[in-house]
């Protein structure tokens, strides 16, 4: 594996040697170790979470971190172009950790500098960490991850780290029920990805109809900063908010997941419920962090 | 042959026929024809085998293997034939191959592929042209909605 740039671009087996040194790291069977190595953060958007656990995985494993997070000030603020901020990072760098606006941007980097490159984000297309986080964390509460029904809630049009959370769920045959304002749907494009893979999908706008049906219910904040349309987001804003009080006929194996961070689709009330998994599912986190970094600085075979 | 001939026949030049009917002009606009080049087109001619097609007949031009590609994408299922000396030296049906580098706009805005210049690269993931695929946004685009030249 070179570089971290899309979950379509990873196999089952893959994911799954992923997600075991994860676990290895978890339980501290593997200690990897780079402390000669610096890892850049180029955060062409600003961001605190993904970059926290970014930074938190590589230190945990005595490596550097140095970190431009959103462009104010930068060079790209007195116009440099996006290559040659790509190309003077990596001179400094072994391992780069990219996140931007626009799609496609960490593939394009892969192509022009010569260190490996891991995607934190692209636009609206991929979140590969994420998505390799979120299928840990679904295995650790489920143990296993073929054949589980799966509801994924709220914003599937815009929202990244849905869009490779299916593409990630298709090598294990879940059921998937998309729930969406109207508005909000999948893109067709990705639905048409996953028929041709032949993935049950049921679409609808009704979460009280799915959520005693299924294992994991993944909830997602409507993320106003990708609408155009004030007024749509208005109307959309709080559409889903999941509460304690539905939960009397939920499955006893019953996960709640969200990528954070939340505003009000999930009320507080549900936090210290058994159901709720979201604080552990990013903590989780950090160790996949640690194995994607390790495994593409050649560091756990 | 008979239908050969309601074209007039060319001495040296390429002939692309079976082009779906209307698409003739679009397939001028890609290959960027001059008003200087000698063309002969006939447009809405029965054909055996979709009802109606367009045919194009170009002088003294042997298209490229790069500008075939690009006329794969609005006229899938035409054929090309090369004429030398009033004989058809070459003759192939036009078919889409597994990528194309640098003739596709993106449509996503978003696209890196909009942002910085001279890259872009679509995968054909369906021969009929309804799926392509931007290597860098990863959208699947049916061909017809893709800004080609
Ligand atoms: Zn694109």
């Amino acid at each position: 594996m070179k570089n971290v740039i899309s979950i379509r671009d990873l196999s089952r087996e893959e994911i799954l040697h992923l997600l075991d040194q994860g676990e290895k790291i978890e339980k501290g069977e593997l200690k990897p170790d780079h402390s000669e190595t610096v890892m850049s953060i180029v955060f062409f958007e600003s961001s605190t979470r993904t970059r926290f656990s970014f930074e938190t995985a590589m230190k945990r494993m005595n490596g550097k971190v140095i970190t431009m997070s959103g462009t104010k000030g930068t060079s790209v603020d007195k116009g440099e172009s996006l290559g040659d901020t790509l190309k003077t990072v990596a001179n400094y760098s072994d391992i780069m950790v990219v996140r931007s606006g626009l799609e496609g941007t960490q593939r394009y980097a892969s192509e022009i500098i010569p260190i490996p490159v891991i995607n934190a984000g692209d636009g609206s297309n991929q979140h590969p960490t994420q998505c390799l986080l979120d299928l840990y964390s679904i295995r650790k509460t489920q143990g296993k991850l073929d054949n589980l029904s799966i509801a994924v809630v709220g914003d599937l049009r815009y929202g990244r780290a849905v869009h490779s959370l299916v593409y990630g769920l298709s090598h294990f045959s879940p059921k998937l029920h998309l729930i969406s304002p109207d508005f909000l749907k999948i893109p067709e494009y990705i639905k048409t990805d996953l028929e041709d893979k032949n993935i049950e999908i049921h679409e609808g706008s009704d979460l009280s109809e799915v959520i005693n049906k299924v294992d994991i219910m993944y909830v997602t904040r409507i993320q106003k900063e990708r609408f155009s349309d004030l007024d749509a987001y208005e109307r959309v804003k709080n559409c889903y908010v999941v509460s304690k009080s539905m939960f009397g006929d939920v499955k006893s194996n019953f996960k709640l997941l969200h990528p954070l961070p939340r505003v009000d689709e999930i009320s507080t009330d549900v936090d210290d419920t058994k159901y709720a998994y979201y604080f552990q599912q990013a903590k989780n986190g950090v160790y996949i962090r640690q194995a994607i970094i390790s495994e593409l600085l050649g560091g756990s075979k | 042959m008979k239908k050969e001939r309601k074209v007039d026949a060319i001495k040296n030049g390429t002939v692309i026929d079976h082009i779906p009917a209307g698409k003739a002009f679009k397939v001028i606009e890609i290959l960027k024809i001059k008003n200087t080049d000698m063309i002969s087109l006939g447009m809405n001619l029965p054909s055996s085998k979709h009802g109606s097609k367009d045919i194009l007949k170009v002088e003294n031009w042997e298209l490229s293997h790069n500008e075939v590609n690009k006329i794969t994408l609005v006229a899938p299922g035409a054929t090309l034939s090369i004429i030398r000396e009033f004989e058809i030296s070459e003759k192939y049906n036009v078919k889409l191959p597994p990528e194309v580098s640098g003739l596709i706009g993106c449509p996503n805005k978003k696209c890196i592929t909009n942002e910085v210049e001279s890259i872009s690269r679509f995968y054909v993931e369906s021969d009929d042209g309804k799926k392509m695929r931007c290597h860098y946004c990863e959208r699947l685009y049916p061909a017809e909605s893709l800004n080609i030249g």
